[in-house]
């Protein structure tokens, strides 16, 4: 008779028994190991182990309207916070629901890890109730996607989903769990190491490649620097304060790089690109050293390709070494995390006064300053964001709809504090507004929230206002109503000969629906009647809508149509008029 | 010009997906790609042939390294190295036309693995090239199938063949 092999499942089993877990412990447990204390989800059928041990579970739990909600939530939830935000939904319509938040998250490189529920293991492929190809359908707006094959890899993969999504350029995560992984039961415990030998994250800066930009920087008679949302993942704003003023040079953000350095400051360019300042598309233009930082040369930002900044070397500091060269050639790489970049450039680079070239920024500035008619009888939405800007003393956190609204957001309202706003660049998500107002709102409890929306944006996520009242968080919601998709329409007014070819829609009466669903509900028709709108909407402890009926056709200048350089402004003779 | 990139990859579910789709999501052109077990039971090689100018090769190349179950990027642009493919081709072959054939398969150095009345197939290997020239010598017989397995590749120890 043979005697038994003493295996590894025996000596799993002569384990202590309490240390013998369910999967969906398991993943309670390593999400808290994690430093998760917020999670946005919405439950259903195969996730149902998981939300019965998120019942007594030390976690705030806020449940959004609709799956996408709870994405974006979550995703400006991390972008307030700096922290990693976590959404959970169902399998099927849950997961796909979750695709537009993903991939918003993914475009603009933020922290998110979704957990999602999928059918018992055995079904995967059958066609089965609620199945869909969850790691299928979102592994192109992921940074990285699996599904749990087997209950003893639980831990790891979720802390190498965490790991994943916050190091490096982050961006989203997805594990996908059948429902058998959450019920079945191993010893194994959550300090599981990682196994990742395809993923490296490269943070200090090659030395030489740093000297070398610091002495084109010492060179340079006219440099500008470009600064893109990597220099706020990083926590790098002190750095670029640091470099900027010490080497004197003119600073200029994208709109995800707004926030990262203070507007009110002489050398700051306000934002470049498409609905850029002049000044900052002239200085781009003319400059002969453009240092990006943590940005990456996207479309919006640069105009026809092959006329951009047409006379710079280019310096690019990037955490993502395929960032490097994707559009634009670049002269001096340097890859690694900003903050420990910018640390040694401050180090190396001299004072320099650049006087110049500042007084022709200064020029451009005096010039080409971003207006708009402040004698009009309707109500024009940068006043309406001058005045919010003016009463909130510059300090609130910004979450925006995509379009006009957005726009006129970036340009009116004056930025000086990191993670300050919260707006979908790279996918360019309408809807986004609210439901992100709700996450920076869970994430940053006593700040003051405004969403600063359109009233299209505003229509396709709404419902999540009813999330805001449930939860007493008191955001605050501007709706600059023009009764169009602004943006659209503005391009079909210059583009397509005025033709607004499906761009407007019979919108609800705002105020009403607030009210319906429990916040307060303003509507603002005159000009005059602005500011104290706005005072009454900051005092108000509740959430708080205000439906601004603004002049309808009212176009975001300065504007470089697509294709063209970025000097090549439309809408200059128009703000001239104005003065 | 075509480069062939040799990519070291986790041997696990999803990764060729992974990869494929970042091909295609990018608009990458994908000549040919082969996926295999190596030494080391945790990875698998990926060659995988693309076609594009110096700053397309290299997005290519950066993007791979990006996939996470990546672990290692070559680009063997440049280098000596030896590059294979196989094929298995099946060739009408009357009768009175397998001497022939038979003298132009000894030329190529490859195999015949199996004879039918009608056809016979054959096994060949080599540069791509050489794979090439032989079914243009093969297509005045008739060709009634082509499977072909996609380039391999691994770099010289040796600068010159030997």
């Amino acid at each position: 008779m043979m005697s038994k092999p003493h295996s590894s499942a025996d000596s799993a089993a002569s384990t202590d028994q309490s240390s013998i877990k369910t999967g969906a412990q398991i993943i309670v447990d390593t999400l808290i190991e994690q430093g998760v204390d917020t999670i946005f989800g919405y439950p259903g059928g195969v996730v149902l182990p998981l939300f019965d041990r998120l019942y007594d579970a030390p976690i705030n739990f806020i449940i959004p309207r609709h799956e996408q909600g709870a994405c974006h939530m979550a995703d400006a939830y991390a972008r307030a916070s700096g922290k990693v935000g976590v959404v959970v939904a169902t399998s099927g319509p849950g997961a796909c629901n979750l695709v537009t938040g993903l991939a918003t998250a993914n475009m603009d490189s933020v922290p998110v890890v979704a957990l999602t529920g999928q059918v018992r293991t055995e079904l995967i492929g059958n066609d089965a109730f609620q199945e869909a190809d969850t790691t299928g359908v979102t592994r192109p707006v992921t940074k990285y996607n699996c599904i749990v094959k087997d209950v003893k890899e639980l831990a790891r993969l979720i802390k190498e989903a965490f790991y994943i999504a916050s190091t490096g350029r982050p961006g989203p995560v997805l594990i996908d769990l059948p429902v058998d992984i959450q019920v079945n039961k191993t010893s194994t415990d959550v300090s599981a190491k990682l196994e990742l030998p395809g993923y490296r994250v490269r943070t200090k800066g090659h030395a030489k490649q740093i000297s070398i930009a610091a002495e084109a920087i010492n060179k340079s008679k006219q440099p500008v620097l470009y600064v893109g949302g990597g220099v706020i993942s990083a926590n790098a704003s002190e750095e670029l304060r640091a470099l900027a003023q010490k080497a004197n040079l003119p600073v200029t953000t994208t709109l995800l790089g707004l926030g990262s350095y203070d507007q009110s400051r002489p050398e700051s360019l306000d934002m470049l690109g498409m609905h850029g300042t002049a000044y900052a598309n002239y200085a781009v233009q003319e400059c002969d050293l453009l240092i990006a930082v943590g940005a990456r040369f996207d479309d919006r930002v640069t105009g026809k390709l092959e006329t951009f900044a047409p006379n710079a070397k280019i310096i690019h500091i990037d955490i993502d070494p395929a960032s490097i060269s994707k559009n634009v050639h670049v002269d001096i790489p340097v890859v690694g995390d900003a903050k420990l970049i910018l640390a040694e450039l401050v180090k190396e680079v001299k004072p320099h006064p650049r006087k110049r070239w500042f007084s022709k920024i200064a020029e451009w500035k005096e010039k080409f300053p971003l207006r708009y008619d402040k004698d009009s009888s309707t109500v024009k939405p940068q006043y309406v964001i001058e005045e919010l800007c003016r009463q909130t003393k510059g300090r609130a956190i910004i979450t925006t709809g995509v379009g006009q609204n957005q726009m006129w957001a970036a340009q009116f309202y004056r930025f000086s504090i990191p993670r300050q706003l919260i707006s979908s660049g790279g996918l360019g998500t309408m809807g986004y507004g609210l439901p992100a107002a709700v996450g920076a709102q869970v994430a940053r409890p006593d700040a003051t929230v405004i969403d600063i929306d359109g009233d299209h944006s505003f229509n396709m996520t709404m419902t999540e206002l009813r999330t805001a009242v449930e939860h007493k968080l008191p955001i605050k919601v501007c709706i600059l109503n023009n009764g169009y998709m602004g943006m659209v329409r503005q391009w079909q007014e210059l583009f397509y000969n005025k033709r607004y070819s499906k761009s407007y829609l019979s919108n609800p009466d705002y105020a009403t629906v607030a009210r319906a669903l429990g916040a307060v509900g303003e509507t603002c028709e005159r000009p005059a009647d602005v500011p104290k709108v706005i005072k009454a909407m900051l005092a108000e402890k509740r959430p708080c809508v205000v439906d601004f009926r603004i002049e309808r056709e009212e176009n975001v200048w300065p504007m470089v149509a697509a294709g063209k350089s970025l000097n090549e402004m439309d809408g200059l003779d128009i703000l001239e008029r104005l003065i | 010009m075509k480069h062939i990139i040799s990519a070291l990859v986790e041997n696990k579910p999803g990764v060729l997906a992974q990869v494929a789709g970042m091909f295609a999501a990018r608009a990458f052109n994908i000549d040919s790609l082969v996926v295999g077990r190596t030494e080391d039971p945790k990875l698998s090689r990926m060659t995988i042939v693309v076609v594009g100018d110096d700053r397309v090769v290299e997005q290519v190349r950066k993007q791979l390294a990006k996939v996470v179950p990546v672990v290692k990027v070559q680009d063997f642009a440049g280098e000596p190295v030896v590059a294979r493919d196989l094929m298995l081709i099946s060739i009408s072959a009357p009768p009175e036309k397998r001497p022939e054939i038979l003298s132009l398969i000894e030329m190529f150095k490859g195999k015949v693995v199996d004879i039918g009345p009608k056809f016979i197939m054959v096994e060949v290997s080599g540069p791509e090239a050489k794979i090439e020239a032989f079914i243009n010598a093969c297509k005045p017989y008739g060709i009634k199938n082509v499977a072909r397995t996609g380039t391999i590749a691994m770099p010289r120890q040796a600068k010159t063949e030997p």
